[in-house]
């Protein structure tokens, strides 16, 4: 290997893919983990120590719910000790007035609080849970009364990619600091639902321009991140800032990845923390070194000048797309597949088909 | 908001934000909700300051007498930082 083995910046810490919600872009794996192969707190404790010896600056707890897990707060409380910055992704549907002292007692950093939609009846469709909007209004009041800084979340698809404006005001209202207007990516329950949730171009430039208004309107009051459906870009997005560069993702039973879709990488071994060191994996294990840097890349990537800026985009999705984990991200005009990615909007239906529900007890041996 | 920056005026982190050193990479950070930035040396010098105690002006005066320089200079310098930082929610006041 001729690549430079950066430290890596941020975790994700899955902790678990128990989730009152049923999301059908949920960004979890189709094979949702059974409770008894979670780790143990002592496992995410010595996962925690390694990534803060290593480098990392800021974890990200995350699921499924990360707040089923009944030892948050210690695991929280541990990170903060270690110097992390520490962030909770959380639905809010278990963030209430009895849960949520506990995670400030802890020293929590920051709520990323998600919604499925401003309308409450369809965000509930979406989320598969009734009730759950007003639960999740309660947790972000409790989150701005308490002065944490709290990030809302829209997962923007076609049914609700015309009520940006009224999310972002809603956000502002509610004490957010900062929103993501994030359209759907479409790996594993997105991509299952593609056709349900794809937005039309007409829809996406409608958002653009809702988000540059909102960010002029609001400038120093709401910071906006706004992500885009890659499919209708010419060029693919730098994914994970490249792969095994910056970003470590532990999957609830340990699997080390260097990013959230990575289980459906074929033909090679998924390293696990019960078995080695993050570091060991890191910097040594084929599934981190198969696509770091620039070695790996196929033309048009290996000779193109964009190469070091968008790391020859998606692996997950040259694999979902072209059929080949190590092919251009088919979204780039420049690449041999392109086509396809021009044929799955070509031929989106009229009438978008019913869900693909995530279902977590049907999925797995347990009763979530 | 920056109209109101005197050199009387009280600057902190925002919450949840906060200067830390990267001890791996050996250099100043500031973590902030979700993303990391790297402050310039100079920034990262003025916000070592910056413990909700001191006001802008007493930062200034620190700067201006440990690096030799006009407090004018400086003074101007550190108000467009910090009406940055503000507008990046990094710093309020």
């Amino acid at each position: 290997m001729t690549e430079t083995i950066l430290s890596p910046m941020s975790l994700l810490a899955e902790l678990t893919h128990r989730c009152p919600l049923q999301c059908p872009y949920c960004s979890n794996p189709l094979a949702l983990e059974p409770r008894k192969n979670e780790l143990s707190t002592a496992e995410w404790i010595s996962v925690l120590d390694q990534a803060a010896e290593m480098g990392v600056l800021q974890v990200h707890f995350s699921g499924g719910e990360p707040m089923s897990r009944p030892d948050l707060p210690e695991l929280i409380r541990h990170a903060v000790g270690l110097g992390l910055y520490t962030n909770l992704i959380t639905s809010g549907v278990l963030l209430n007035e009895k849960t949520f002292p506990a995670l400030v007692e802890a020293g929590l950093d920051h709520v990323q609080l998600s919604f499925q939609d401003i309308d409450t009846k369809n965000a509930e469709i979406v989320g598969g849970m009734k009730g759950a909007q007003a639960r999740k209004i309660e947790a972000a009041r409790l989150v701005a009364a308490d002065g944490m800084p709290l990030t809302l979340n829209f997962v923007i698809y076609r049914e609700n990619a015309d009520r940006v404006p009224q999310m972002l005001e809603a956000a502002l209202k509610m004490g957010a600091r900062r929103v993501e207007i994030a359209h759907t990516q479409y790996y594993g329950w997105g991509l299952a639902n593609r056709e349900a949730l794809m937005p039309t171009a007409a829809q996406l430039e409608q958002t653009t321009q809702a988000v540059e208004a909102a960010r002029r309107t609001y400038e120093g009051r709401l910071t906006i991140d706004y992500v885009t459906p890659d499919y209708y870009a010419d060029r693919p997005k730098p994914c994970m800032g490249g792969w095994g560069r910056r970003f470590i993702n532990i999957s609830p039973s340990g699997r080390v990845l260097p990013c959230h879709a990575a289980e459906t990488i074929p033909n090679v071994a998924f390293p696990d923390v019960k078995h080695d060191t993050l570091d060991h994996i890191w910097r040594e294990a084929p599934l981190f070194t198969m696509f770091r840097g620039t070695d790996w890349m196929p033309q048009p990537c290996r000779s193109c000048d964009q190469r070091e800026k968008d790391w020859g985009g998606c692996r997950c999705q040259a694999l979902a797309l072209a059929g080949d984990a190590a092919a251009t991200d088919p979204v780039c005009s420049r690449a041999p597949d392109h086509e396809r990615v021009k044929a799955v909007l070509d031929t989106l239906p009229a009438t978008p088909p019913p869900f693909r529900y995530r279902r977590y007890a049907r999925a797995t041996d347990e009763v979530g | 908001m920056s109209a109101d920056l005197t050199d009387e005026t009280v600057i902190r982190f925002a919450r949840g934000v906060r200067l830390q050193h990267d001890r791996v990479r050996e250099r100043w950070i500031i973590q902030a909700p979700e993303r990391a930035f790297i402050p310039d040396p100079i920034a990262a010098e003025v916000l070592r300051l910056v413990d909700g105690t001191r006001t802008l002006g007493q930062i200034i005066a620190d700067l201006a007498s440990r690096f030799a320089a006009p407090v004018d200079v400086i003074g101007r310098d550190v108000h467009v930082m910090v009406t940055d930082l503000m507008t990046r929610q990094v710093l309020v006041a």
